[in-house]
């Protein structure tokens, strides 16, 4: 394996879509030819200016980037420690940063000439930025959503339908993100002639780890800029939650290579890494393959998927995007997990203390920031991924703390 | 030449159709499947495809998920199916037996551990459904000195060059898989699937097996008319999954389905 300083990680995947021994393609025949088919639209107009000019301009007028960068100053300073910088992806259409993609991947289809198009979601979060970019483009749309998730998130769930998306609750095995996907691709293999599957995260057969980061990088092409004009140069960390891992790799991506910013990719640790219910596959789980891909897995002795806790339903998911996982191997970002309460701990302290209310799967993010920054000095500087709001998680918050709304 | 080969070497000379079972081992509970195999045998069948239960199978219908989580609720392990396949063996030293299921159990046991076990049960074959040639090279080397033949999927969507590709690294059988979709479909569109096997037939000498969407003695006459093997699975789990809870009448239940399609076959 060669180590972190030889690694041009800007060329990461391989024609085959490996990030080392991560990643590849692990699916049934059926769906190899359609994927080759996305791969090469996917590697056309990512060059073609005509569809760059029309993502571009999406991304402005549709969903209001850039995302601003904000000095949470008051925060910093009852932290002590580094400043800590917010990249507010909170603020995009829809409350969260998984429009960068379904935008993307929408246009796609509309060059592929799909007509349908079909989605897995977890919190509800990447369900809904399918179903708005479906109802805008006048696309049919069906979302897959484990019928526990959609119990947590049924406001999620309306707003889908409110779009004009059929929502379908998938009741086999842990009915969660991870049904909800196997569910999705059980559709595709059968609809594939006129059906576009927009996966929301980074993983997945290829090419879709490399195309959903692709469209998520604007996330730290922006931010690169926004800190060297803001803070007069790039971050010394980076800080973002993992669940799948596609706001951590939009984010990581364009910094990759600036081999002296620290780069942290913070799981779930549930009710504690050490109790076995957590969704930490990349602090506590092994390598093995599922949905496409070779990963790091929650996986039992005998290689069962086994079922997941995270208080946020983003998160909730037992594999990780293949190039985290490389990313770990090779050293180049570094893993941890918070617990649920150290993340509510952080809801709300951000919302206290700098008026912005942030998603449950944010909260992990800044939880770590929160460790990070005292050790750090003053001098230095943290971006942190506020990846989405926290409008969603009123209920989950409320009822936790024994309050009905 | 390895058991499946010889098995369809010797169902070519006597001009027949090879009929393939799959029932998912350990359902619903893990006494039933080794009676199971030989009452199978019994009735006409000709290799047997033994699931391997995994918790997430996204290329099955319903019908074979269910039947994975009634194993998984009897915590069935790859070790306990190939114990399966082992005690079965004491019993029948000629009938092929595949495995069919998901990479990640084999993986997570290690390629060659899988492959010198499973050699040692009297495995004959494995087709893990998520694992195309072009990510097998590790695997291929592990089962190619235990003679464990690696099943492939072929499906309506592969082209001319995938289908060479797949054939080159195939041995045994390839498997065409006869619909676009999942384990458990309804339609079958035998013109369709005639064309298509022609079209496989100049990639390899390799016998053609047809499954998915097969489901009682006319499909089975259909399919044998054009294939080497008919591949039935959902309509048997089915079968298994309505007598869950009287378990002694599954094996004489799905004897009957099965002689019945072997006689449809034989019919012509």
């Amino acid at each position: 394996m060669p180590t972190n300083d030889q690694i041009r990680f800007s060329e990461m995947p391989d024609a085959h879509g490996h990030f080392g021994p991560y990643g590849g393609m692990f699916v049934a025949e059926t769906l190899m030819e359609p994927l080759d088919e996305l791969r090469q639209a996917y590697e056309k107009y990512l060059g073609d200016e005509v569809f760059l000019t029309e993502l571009d301009a999406d991304l402005a007028h549709y969903v209001g980037r850039p995302s601003p960068v904000y000095h949470a100053e008051r925060l910093s300073r009852e932290i002590g420690g580094a400043q800590i910088y917010l990249k507010r992806e909170d603020l995009n259409h829809t409350g969260a940063h998984k429009v960068n993609n379904t935008i993307g991947q929408a246009l796609l289809a509309k060059r592929m000439g799909k007509t349908r198009i079909i989605a897995e979601t977890g919190a509800g979060q990447h369900g809904v930025a399918t179903a708005t970019v479906a109802a805008r483009l006048g696309l049919e749309c069906v979302v897959y959503m484990g019928s526990v998730d959609m119990a947590r998130q049924e406001a999620n769930v309306y707003r889908m339908r409110l779009l004009g998306a059929r929502v379908v609750g998938v009741t086999s095995g842990s009915k969660t993100l991870k049904d909800a996907l196997n569910e999705a691709m059980r559709d595709w293999v059968t609809n594939i002639d006129d059906t576009f599957y927009i996966i929301g995260t980074v993983a997945g057969p290829h090419p879709y780890p490399a195309m959903v980061r692709d469209f998520q990088a604007v996330i730290g092409r922006e931010a690169r800029q926004q800190m060297q004009h803001q803070a007069g140069g790039l971050p010394d960390a980076l800080v973002a939650c993992v669940g799948g891992g596609s706001n951590a790799i939009g984010l990581f991506y364009p910094f990759l290579d600036d081999r002296e910013v620290a780069i942290y990719g913070v799981e779930a640790a549930g009710s504690g890494l050490e109790t076995g219910s957590h969704a930490a596959p990349l602090c506590a789980g092994r390598p093995g393959v599922l949905h496409g891909n070779r990963t790091y897995l929650m996986e039992d002795e005998n290689g069962q998927i086994i079922e997941t806790h995270s208080v946020s339903a983003g998160l909730d998911y037992p594999g990780v995007g293949p190039e985290h996982a490389w990313l770990k191997d090779v050293g180049r970002a570094r893993y941890v997990a918070v617990t649920d309460d150290e993340a509510l701990a952080a809801f709300h302290t951000l919302t206290r203390t700098e008026g912005i209310i942030p998603a449950l799967e944010s909260s992990h993010a800044l939880a770590y920031a929160f460790k990070l920054a005292p050790t750090m000095a003053r001098e230095q500087s943290i971006l942190v991924n506020l990846s989405g709001r926290g409008d969603k998680d009123m209920h989950t918050v409320a009822a936790i703390e024994g309050i009905e709304i | 030449m390895s058991r499946i080969s010889r098995r369809f070497a010797a169902l070519r000379e006597q001009n027949r159709t090879a009929l393939i079972p799959y029932v998912t081992a350990g359902d619903p509970n893990p006494g039933i499947t080794v009676g199971l195999m030989h009452a199978m045998v019994e009735a006409g069948a000709d290799i047997i495809e033994l699931g391997v239960p995994f918790s997430d199978p996204m290329a099955d219908g319903p019908v074979i998920q269910r039947a994975s989580e009634r194993a998984l609720a009897h915590n069935v392990s790859l070790r306990d199916v190939l114990s399966m396949v082992r005690e079965f063996r004491a019993g029948d030293d000629d009938t092929p037996v595949i495995l069919m299921g998901y990479l990640n159990p084999v993986e997570i046991m290690g390629y060659p551990a899988f492959a010198e076990a499973a050699a040692d049960a009297g495995v004959d074959g494995l087709l893990t459904v998520d694992i195309p040639p072009e990510e097998a090279g590790e695997l291929l080397a592990a089962l190619r000195p235990k003679d464990i033949d690696p099943i492939f999927l072929l499906a309506p969507t592969s082209s001319p060059g995938r289908i060479q590709r797949i054939c080159d690294a195939a041995s045994g059988f390839v498997y065409y898989v006869s619909v676009k979709g999942i384990t458990g479909s309804s339609s079958l569109d035998v013109e369709g699937v005639a064309a298509k096997l022609a079209e496989v037939r100049r990639a390899t000498g390799l016998p053609i097996g047809v499954g998915f969407g097969i489901k009682d003695p006319d499909s089975a006459r259909a399919v044998a008319r054009i294939a080497d093997a008919v591949i039935v699975g959902s309509a048997l789990v089915n079968r298994i999954e309505r007598l869950a809870d009287e378990p002694e009448a599954i094996a004489p239940a799905l004897a009957g389905q099965l002689a019945a399609m072997r006689l449809a076959m034989d019919q012509g």
